[in-house]
């Protein structure tokens, strides 16, 4: 994790006495939650403040217009991972090339959008900021196409000069403005922005242009006329780069070296020392870059790590200076870019915050190796889940990547919600989805609750159809077991029905506390005229009668004497069934059907 | 394939929908309506690809007639008739909007609120389905309602008409709907029946897959096809048997929404869920989940 090297901002919060009690806080989406609290061991005993807090970073990170930005690097940013794998590593180079331009189009597009609104709108407040939105932006495009220039484009040598100058030119595009300012006034020379103009076309390598203006003044200084004879003649010297020219990189080295020695000269013997104009002109000439004469502003230093190729720098600075959340997500972006097509950068832990929405948020720690899942999950658990959509799409991430805590967690978060609202079929089929063994107990136990009391089954067309589901646990799947007696029953194949309940106790599926119940049921097959459950069926269930009252010797105290009663005579009624059964099996099974 | 033009409207689209053409007319559909979803201000949104000229490939972008604050997540989003629309959002009412071309406003003409509900919480609408004046929705209570327009009252209820949440429903003859829940069930209920029991329940055997959406065939009425979480598209025949007699795979998430029987796959591959798309002739408007809507009227027959 990088360090951060400036001081962050402190927030107070009120009615919190930070001198004398603690603070405890929880992240939440885009906000912290912060109450008071006090350590164990430390301080006394009264109470503090029961309040909690919700603190949040007041911007309008919600812009429409930025996200708009947000959404359509994230589009190209996750193109550029796919065609990463697909495309060969002769064509990666322009195609970074043209995905970078992309990016460099849609902030140039949000820049104009932003422009026209601030111009527009009433409220200066609000002007106020998409101003500042927009000069981070133009910042922001300045910085990613120098580094576009050398880092993603990298052309050879000779190629990135002119590349350069071409950054140059289109990023100080006001020199064109101010020159035909200056030379529509009165008096150009003595105008206050002429040697800016002068200077800046030097910078920009248009030496031609830069000439025919100082002829200007040379034209009003005669006696100073050898000097601009010099700089004039060594101006028109420069060489210049041809890429399809016939010049080698080597000779146009030599050529630079050559040329740069003679201004080198001139300055040391003074040929400008009485027009320090001059004299900056011809520095200028041979730096190219350097402006000495104000204090290095933060981009500067940014740019000048670009030019030193120290990739970690520039993002690092850049961090530091753009601490406005609105940009944070391109910056992503961009380090996104800069990942990729140089892979000697390492992957660095990104604090990411959901500026936007979580899935956009997901498509970038998917591709940050080293924190980005723990990330991911930390985020997934704080998103709220108002309605099954919701829940279903952010299920899906979690499927995708394996996030198999995360799953059950929120399956078990969206069962709890259809319990509480007597949505039992809902409440299980999540646990299914789930395959959460214990809750799917609890909840068919709750099933079979509701029949004891009301005497029928409640949602039916989920129990009536699980279908391999029952096997989750064994009290779902007594609970299908059971319907399917009652169908069976219902459909009058008493046979089978009677085979299937004796069943359910034999094999131990049915509870204990359910076994009442069941030879309850056993009764109406008891007792029709043909003899249903056989000699041996008829001894298990008197088994099962003997085994379930040997467990009940303890009377229960909750028990009122009624219900004791009752207890009673159902024992005693089953136990005649049992007799009278078991003797008319004995009967027919010892019948000789005699024709 | 064409390229198709993405517009981007900084919110996450829930549902597009084309606004109906007469029969009569010859000409393309030029309006249709967006509805918002997973945002703090949820709207519903008019929006306008009128062509300028004689062109044959649409190249601008949409315009935004007007738009109308939304309570809630839109849910669903349908064409009454020409100038109304009905919403279901997640807090479980469902609103008709009056848009008036004249002025293009839109406003809230009629509202049910609480149309679906838990006992403790709010139950959102999941789905709306009209035939004016008669309107159904269905919801995560698993209630299917009746409503029919400048009726204040819910005509019909069918409550625990599931015990699951119904994702979709849809008119097959205009006294019966079916319905898809998330235990994999198709519902076929018949209005005319007194009583709270489907006239038939059909289901795919093995895995139970929830179904998400469901819509008919347009020329045979006993056609219906689903789409389930899985990604596969079954198509039934509600007049025999309950099994489907075709599954198709279509996408890889329960996030394809129905308007015809052949899936193609029309969006470059990086965009983000696509949550709605409609068809209508042969164009085509779908929303996503990266705040983005894509409108094309040459869509390959």
């Amino acid at each position: 994790m990088e360090e951060v090297d400036v001081e962050p901002a402190i927030t107070v919060i009120p009615g919190v006495d930070s001198g004398q009690r603690h603070m405890g806080f929880v992240w939440g989406p885009g906000d912290i939650l912060l109450y008071e609290t006090q350590r164990k061991g430390t301080g006394s005993g009264e109470a503090g403040c029961p309040l909690i807090h919700v603190v949040r970073k007041d911007e309008d990170i919600y812009s429409p217009i930025l996200r708009k930005l947000f959404n359509e690097s994230h589009h190209i940013f996750v193109g550029l991972q796919q065609s990463k794998e697909e495309t060969s590593s002769k064509t990666k180079r322009p195609q970074f090339v043209s995905v970078s331009k992309n990016y460099r189009s849609v902030i140039r597009a949000c820049m104009e959008e932003l422009q026209q609104v601030a111009v527009s709108t009433r409220d200066t407040a609000l002007s106020t900021q998409y101003c500042s939105q927009v000069s981070i932006l133009l910042a922001v495009e300045l910085i990613w196409n120098l580094c576009e220039v050398l880092f993603i484009e990298a052309a050879p040598a000779g190629s990135l000069l002119l590349h350069l100058l071409d950054w140059v030119r289109l990023h100080k595009a006001d020199v064109d403005e101010k020159a035909q300012e200056v030379l529509h006034s009165d008096s150009p020379t003595r105008h206050h922005k002429y040697w800016d103009v002068v200077i800046c076309y030097v910078l920009q390598g248009r030496m031609d242009e830069a000439r025919q203006m100082l002829a200007k003044q040379a034209s009003q200084q005669p006696a100073a006329r050898s000097m601009f004879k010099t700089l004039d003649s060594l101006m028109k010297k420069m060489p210049v780069f041809n890429p399809v020219g016939s010049q080698t990189l080597t000779e146009f080295d030599l050529k630079w070296r050559h040329w740069h020695e003679e201004c080198e000269l001139h300055l040391q013997d003074g040929s400008f020392s009485s027009n320090s104009n001059l004299e900056t002109i011809c520095k200028s000439s041979m730096d190219l870059f350097l402006d000495n004469r104000s204090a290095p502003e933060p981009l500067d230093s940014i740019l000048l790590a670009a030019f030193e190729f120290d990739i970690h720098q520039v993002i690092k600075d850049c961090r530091l200076l753009y601490t406005h959340p609105s940009v944070k997500p391109t910056e992503l972006h961009y380090y996104a870019q800069l990942w990729l097509q140089s892979e000697r950068v390492p992957p660095l832990g990104i604090c990411v915050r959901t500026v936007c929405t979580p899935q956009l948020a997901v498509d970038y720690f998917d591709h940050c190796p080293e924190f980005g899942r723990m990330y991911l999950e930390l985020q997934i658990e704080r998103v709220p889940l108002d309605t099954e959509r919701k829940a279903l799409k952010v299920l899906r991430i979690c499927e995708q990547r394996q996030l198999a805590e995360q799953v059950r967690s929120i399956c078990k978060i969206m069962a709890k919600k259809a319990v509480r609202n007597n949505r039992l079929g809902s409440a299980l089929s999540w646990s299914i989805r789930a395959k959460d063994a214990a809750f799917a107990t609890l909840i068919s136990d709750r099933f079979l609750q509701d029949y004891c009391a009301r005497g029928t089954f409640s949602d039916l067309d989920l129990i009536d159809n699980l279908g391999p589901a029952m096997l989750l646990s064994d009290r779902l799947t007594f609970l299908g077991k059971y319907r399917e007696f009652h169908k069976l029953y219902g459909e009058k194949r008493f046979a089978e029905a009677a085979k299937l309940l004796l069943s359910l106790m034999t094999a131990r599926i049915a509870p204990r506390s359910f076994w009442m119940t069941l030879l309850t049921d056993a009764l109406p097959l008891l007792e029709q005229k043909q003899v249903i459950f056989s000699a041996d069926q008829t001894y298990e269930l008197m088994h099962c009668l003997e085994e379930l009252m040997s467990g009940k010797t303890e009377p229960s105290e909750k028990r009122n004497v009624q219900e004791e009663d009752i207890e009673t005579t159902k024992v005693e009624l089953l136990r005649l069934a049992l007799a009278r059964n078991l003797a008319a099996a004995v009967v027919k099974e010892g019948t000789v059907d005699s024709l | 394939m064409e390229y198709i033009n993405a517009k981007f409207v900084s919110q996450k689209i829930s549902k597009t929908r084309w606004r109906p053409i007469s029969s009569t007319s010859l000409q393309q559909p030029e309006v249709f309506a967006t509805g918002s979803w997973d945002n703090e201000d949820n709207k519903v949104s008019i929006w306008s690809v009128a062509e300028q000229g004689m062109q044959d490939d649409y190249e601008g972008d949409p315009q935004l007639l007007c738009e109308y604050k939304h309570d809630g997540d839109v849910m669903d989003l349908q064409f009454l008739d020409q100038e109304r629309i009905v919403t279901a959002s997640s807090t479980g009412s469902v609103t008709i909007f009056r848009h008036y071309q004249n002025s293009q406003t839109l406003s809230v003409n009629q509202r049910w609120e609480r149309a679906h509900y838990h006992s403790c919480d709010n139950a959102p609408c999941t789905g709306v389905v009209c035939n004016s004046p008669e309107i159904v929705t269905v919801g995560e209570d698993g209630r299917i309602n009746l409503l029919r327009v400048d009726h204040k009252g819910i005509v019909r209820t069918i409550d625990n008409a599931d015990s699951s949440t119904i994702h979709a429903v849809t008119f097959l003859r205009t006294t019966e709907i079916l319905t898809v829940n998330s235990i994999g069930h198709l519902k076929m209920w018949d209005f005319r029946q007194q009583g709270n029991e489907p006239s038939q329940i059909l289901s795919l055997t093995g895995d139970r897959v929830p179904l998400h959406c469901v819509d008919r065939h347009p020329n045979q009425q006993h056609i219906v096809a689903t789409g389930g979480q899985d990604g596969m598209l079954c198509i039934w025949d509600v007049r025999q048997g309950n099994m489907p007699y075709s599954l198709m795979e279509a996408h890889s998430a329960e996030n394809s929404s129905k308007g015809r029987l052949e899936t193609t796959n029309m969006l470059p591959s990086q965009t983000m869920s696509v949550n709605s798309l409609d068809v209508l002739g042969q164009c085509l408007v779908c929303g996503t989940d990266g705040e983005a809507i894509y409108v094309t009227k040459q869509v390959p027959m």
